[in-house]
């Protein structure tokens, strides 16, 4: 059975300057996958590198064995809320019906039974009661469990998903904590950038440091070190990031 | 009632009107992607672009032909936005100061070579290549009508059939492109709508109105709807009705060229949605401010007579004027009452609400301190009642903690 998921050496760089540099990571198993790491270390583009989303200087990416194009269907993925203009005329319904436009292909309309299961998954993440708002009325959280939903509702295999979890109100953690631990019962590998070291131990088996080149990955217990935490974030002191992270947040939500 | 003959349009009237209606629907469509994915000035580019390929396709064919002339202004409208697109990717140069490098360039050009031919060239003179600067709808013959009407047909069948496609592609490219939809294949899709709606609409409304017709129905029509299906049947609503009553007053008035009278038209239809449309219009906006400042206010008042109360002390310095009429709309509803020493006091209902207040203000106080990365995401000022707002749970703990922590102020003193 092949790896489900094999970075293989990748590069990426933008004006010469490396932003991931020979990250070289395979998956065997599916597992619950926490990507860690400073700010401006890389974590995003790992995960747009492996959907495909950033041009690789150099390496590849397999998923199932196979190159990241022929296996659209069983990936999904929650991008950063920030990266989508909320202002734009769609309903929270609209938004998660977009999870099963590859499954219906060119043209054709989603129908009773896609609006159905979208429903399905709204209710999963406890937006059932406003699936007709546009989506620039909900709150942060709100509209983080939203693109969850449409993430569910691509009935993936793998999903990756990047800060889920930052700049939200406890709700949503507790609801993304527990689809996590869902996902990995059925089976599913799932990838999350994450930004709260105090958190990774209770919620990912595996976890990726990363800081332009990977530093360690493996399972939590024996990889989440204290000597690679030192090593993954330098002489910055994860605290400090913390701190910084929840100014962030208060100026978001401000 | 006696209309003046003038009113009844003869038949060019009729093919004109035709002509600007169909043509304000179609770039009404054509522009709500456009504006959606914040390329509405791009359309602005393409037409001013459009102009050198319009001299170009004389100097080419030697003779006044429309759809030469169109095609050359295709060419140089989408070499504008190739420009505009490579100088954004190959230098530091941000988008708006490309498109405005572009535009200004690319009509430069295009009114130098207009003036070149017009001087030079023979036959050049009757080219009417100044028609093209601000347009001239009334020239309109039938078959431009159905070459306008051919294009807007076109451009809402292929907006009908891929409508989810553009959706998905407008709204997150990302997610578009990680599904295996062809984004960038749609993206220029896109593109290419809008520029064959400009492309067609310069004889009408010239290269430096076009844009107008693009950018203004979508605008107007995002203020009256939250669905993007509304949107673009709106604005191709509001595109027919600017194109023909601005044709309609032109031409009752005498107003040539007629392109200025349709955008001086979506104008006050921008002007009328921008301020009247229901929730997020202005008047709307500013209503419901001051709607929920009032509230505050009362809010505020109903907090102090409580504590008043709790003390046994008389109030009550009623201020500024805000807090007056707040005490007036307070004893309006039956919330408060004057007493016989003119004293403000509770009624029942209003000691209810006033409770509620106050226990609200104390644990939200409590939830800024405890957890003060969270509470400004739960905190709503308007909601009275704080259970509407936080889980029953954690109002357990705050009020838990929030006596413990009286107590030990209280033990202080």
């Amino acid at each position: 059975m092949p790896p489900v998921l094999d970075v293989h050496d990748i590069t990426v760089a933008y004006h010469r300057k490396p932003v991931l540099w020979d990250v070289d990571f395979t998956l065997a198993e599916p597992s619950l996958v926490g990507i860690v790491g400073p700010n401006g270390a890389g974590k995003s583009t790992f995960i747009k590198a492996i959907l495909g989303l950033v041009p690789l200087a150099s390496g590849s990416v397999r998923i199932f064995g196979e190159p990241v194009e022929r296996q659209r269907k069983a990936i999904g993925y929650v991008p950063q809320r920030e990266s989508v203009d909320w202002d734009f005329p769609v309903s929270v319904l609209d938004v998660v019906l977009m999870g099963t436009y590859s499954e219906l292909g060119w043209i054709r309309r989603p129908g009773a039974r896609q609006r159905q299961w979208a429903r399905q998954c709204l209710g999963h993440v406890g937006l059932a009661e406003l699936a007709g708002r546009q989506i620039g009325q909900l709150s942060g959280g709100q509209q983080q469990r939203t693109f969850l939903a449409r993430a569910l509702a691509q009935r993936a295999e793998i999903y990756l998903m990047d800060e889920p979890m930052a700049g939200v109100d406890a709700t949503t953690e507790r609801v993304v904590f527990g689809l996590l631990r869902e996902l990995r019962s059925q089976g599913k590998t799932v990838l999350v950038v994450h930004h709260d070291l105090r958190t990774v131990p209770q919620y990912f088996e595996q976890v990726v440091m990363l800081n332009t080149r990977l530093v360690a990955a493996g399972p939590t217990p024996e990889t989440f070190t204290p000597e690679n935490i030192r090593k993954t974030y330098g002489g910055r002191l994860p605290l400090l990031d913390d701190a910084a992270e929840a100014v962030r947040m208060k100026e978001r939500s401000a | 009632m006696n209309w003046p003959s003038s009113w009844w349009p003869n038949y060019n009237t009729i093919v004109v009107l035709a002509g600007t209606s169909v043509l304000g629907a179609g770039a009404g469509l054509a522009g709500c992607f456009a504006v959606l994915r914040r390329r509405a000035l791009l359309g602005d580019a393409l037409a001013h672009a459009g102009l050198p390929g319009i001299c170009l396709g004389f100097l080419v064919w030697q003779e006044r032909s429309l759809p030469v002339m169109l095609c050359g202004a295709l060419v140089t409208g989408l070499l504008g936005v190739l420009v505009v697109s490579l100088l954004r990717r190959y230098t530091r140069i941000k988008e708006d100061a490309a498109i405005g490098i572009v535009l200004s360039v690319f009509f430069a050009a295009g009114t130098s070579l207009s003036r070149f031919i017009q001087t030079g060239t023979t036959g050049g003179s009757r080219a009417g290549l100044d028609s093209y600067t601000l347009g001239a709808a009334a020239g309109m013959r039938a078959q431009d009508v159905y070459l306008i009407a051919g294009v807007s047909a076109a451009c809402l069948l292929l907006i009908v059939a891929c409508y989810k496609e553009f959706k998905v592609v407008a709204f997150d490219p990302g997610f578009a492109r990680v599904q295996g939809w062809p984004a960038v294949a749609l993206d220029l899709l896109l593109t290419a709508l809008v520029a064959v709606m400009v492309v067609i609409g310069l004889p009408a409304v010239g290269v430096v109105l076009m844009a107008a017709l693009l950018i203004i129905p979508a605008v107007a029509a995002r203020f009256w709807t939250e669905r993007l299906s509304g949107v673009l049947a709106l604005s191709a609503l509001m595109g027919a009705a600017i194109g023909s009553v601005g044709t309609a007053l032109s031409s009752r008035f005498s107003l040539t060229p007629a392109g200025p009278v349709i955008v001086l038209v979506g104008a006050a239809v921008f002007f009328i949605s921008m301020l009247a449309a229901p929730r997020r219009g202005i008047l709307a906006l500013r209503l419901s401010q001051s709607a929920f400042a009032r509230r505050f206010a009362e809010q505020g008042v109903l907090g102090r007579v409580l504590a008043a109360e709790a003390e046994a002390g008389p109030i009550v310095d009623i201020d500024d004027r805000s807090t007056a009429a707040a005490t007036r709309r307070l004893i309006a509803a039956q919330a408060v009452v004057r007493d016989a020493q003119g004293q403000l006091r509770l009624t029942v209902s209003g000691r209810r609400r006033a409770e509620q207040i106050v226990r609200g203000r104390r644990l939200w106080q409590q939830l800024f301190l405890n957890s003060p990365e969270l509470a400004p995401l739960y905190a709503d000022l308007d909601t009275e009642s704080i259970d509407a707002l936080l889980p029953p749970d954690l109002i357990q703990q705050l009020e838990a903690e929030s006596s413990t922590a009286a107590d030990d102020r209280s033990e202080a003193q």
